[in-house]
């Protein structure tokens, strides 16, 4: 359902894409791991639009991703994002930037959006924080309502942004059980992430990024359990074995 | 001081229409800077290369011209290119024109200090350009615009008094002609400060509310 073929990307002279090709089926959930400043971020920012790409394709459910065309709001309200620093709206309340997009992007009759919003937060654990603005949230509880933000546009694919690493590490497990029963619910998931863990038990399959490029891919637990690849063993080593 | 007194109780009804006057400049010019700005600083911010252009360029000759030479250009130019305006009308047009300069830098200032990231998550729920500003970005910017933005109330309520210099007959120019008939210029013009005072004040707390509750966040 998402396709990239050959994605190149440059910041200036640096070229942070080089020849990204890859798709992630109806279903799956492909974790991308890697070194920071691999290109990770920026593969999930070109597929919903928010950076632009300088040549190849990514279509998504066979559409085009062209930020500046009228299209990418079609394609934005059918995959969704979860953010590394979250980026609620401070001044909604959780219930209310869950119901932001389904009302005034989707134009949704209000009745039904809260309706679904209530569910939402309750799916995520907080049903006892539907009125409380994000400020007043521990950090893992807001990335529970970033989460249940993204599921209120009804998308058919989400994209995570290191969703668990601006967490304090007591938070980080909650976050990351939403997203398995996510998975589990056969939600299409792109996660960049450093939770090996997760990727491990979650993924269906595993990107190693490195330097722009796909170093190594495939299954789960093939990637992350016999690492082909020196540049990936290498990684590992130092993510699992830090000391 | 029985003096005073006594001035106090014959001028004060001459100098509160003046008072009536000051209030209506100041209040249109507010109205008209206010809604000026915000579109100078919406198209400064638009990231469309003309409209940002020709917003800076405008904000930049409105803040080089001093706002008594664009009240005499309203007032005593226009007529000459086929339109007239009443005093009280190019008053409230050049204060609010000046103004509107003010008033879009610090519109601009606050809707820059919003999170990238605000915006990245009005995108990616599908918003456009203008619903992430109505929706997202101005209102946790007017947060941070207003105590600056009661500074400028409290500015234009005195900058009104340039009115006088196109014959608006608003405070300054009441207490003025008031002073030059009667020689008490003493009565007159401490009334007239004193007067510019008690308007300032309700401003004045105002800002106070404003800062106050900026920082609380």
């Amino acid at each position: 359902m998402i396709e990239l073929a050959n994605v190149h990307k440059s910041f200036g002279k640096v070229e942070v894409l080089k020849g990204i090709t890859a798709s992630v089926e109806k279903g799956e959930v492909v974790c991308i791991v890697g070194p920071s400043g691999s290109g990770k971020s920026t593969i999930l920012r070109c597929i919903n639009g928010l950076e632009s790409y300088d040549s190849g394709d990514i279509l998504v459910e066979g559409a085009r991703v062209d930020r500046n065309a009228p299209s990418i709001v079609a394609i934005r309200t059918q995959v969704s994002m979860v953010f590394q620093r979250f980026n609620l709206f401070p001044h909604r309340t959780a219930l209310e930037n869950v119901i932001e997009g389904p009302i005034f992007v989707k134009k949704e009759p209000r009745a039904a959006a809260l309706e679904r919003g209530r569910a939402l937060l309750a799916q995520v654990g907080l049903s006892d924080k539907i009125e409380t603005y994000p400020p007043q949230l521990s950090g893992g509880q807001q990335q529970r309502v970033a989460i249940a933000r993204a599921l209120a546009m009804e998308p058919k694919a989400i994209l995570f942004d290191e969703p668990t690493s601006a967490l304090d590490p007591e938070l980080v497990g909650d976050v990351l059980s939403v997203m398995r029963k996510l998975a589990d619910d056969g939600m299409t998931m792109v996660v960049v992430t450093h939770e090996m863990g997760f990727a491990r038990d979650v993924a269906d399959r595993v990107l190693f990024i490195d330097g722009g490029v796909i170093v190594e891919q495939g299954p789960a637990k093939s990637v992350l359990n016999q690492p082909q690849h020196a540049r990936t063993q290498d990684f590992l080593r130092r993510v699992l074995h830090p000391l | 001081m029985q003096a005073f007194w006594r001035d106090t109780v014959e001028f004060l009804p001459i100098l509160m229409s003046g008072v009536a006057l000051t209030i209506i400049v100041t209040i249109g010019s507010l109205l008209l800077s206010t809604t000026l700005g915000l579109v100078w600083a919406l198209m400064r911010v638009s990231g469309i290369g003309v409209l940002t252009g020709f917003s800076a360029g405008l904000i930049n000759v409105i803040r080089g011209i001093p706002i008594i030479v664009l009240l005499f250009y309203l007032y005593f130019v226009m007529p000459e290119l086929g339109l007239t305006l009443t005093a009280l009308q190019a008053a409230i047009l050049g204060l609010g024109i000046a103004y509107s300069a003010y008033q879009a830098e610090n519109f601009r200032a606050g809707i820059e200090a919003i999170d990238k990231g605000q915006i990245e998550a009005a995108q990616a729920i599908g918003m456009g350009w203008w619903q992430t500003m109505r929706r997202v970005v101005l209102p946790q910017a007017v947060k941070i615009v207003l105590p600056p933005y009661g500074n400028i109330m409290i500015m234009m309520l005195k900058d009104s008094s340039q009115a006088s210099t196109i014959t608006v007959a608003e405070l300054a120019l009441q207490g003025k002609l008031i002073a030059s008939s009667t020689f008490k210029n003493t009565s007159v013009f401490t009334l007239v400060a004193l007067m510019y005072l008690t308007m300032s004040i309700p401003l004045i707390l105002l800002v106070r509310h404003f800062e106050k509750r900026a920082g609380q966040k």
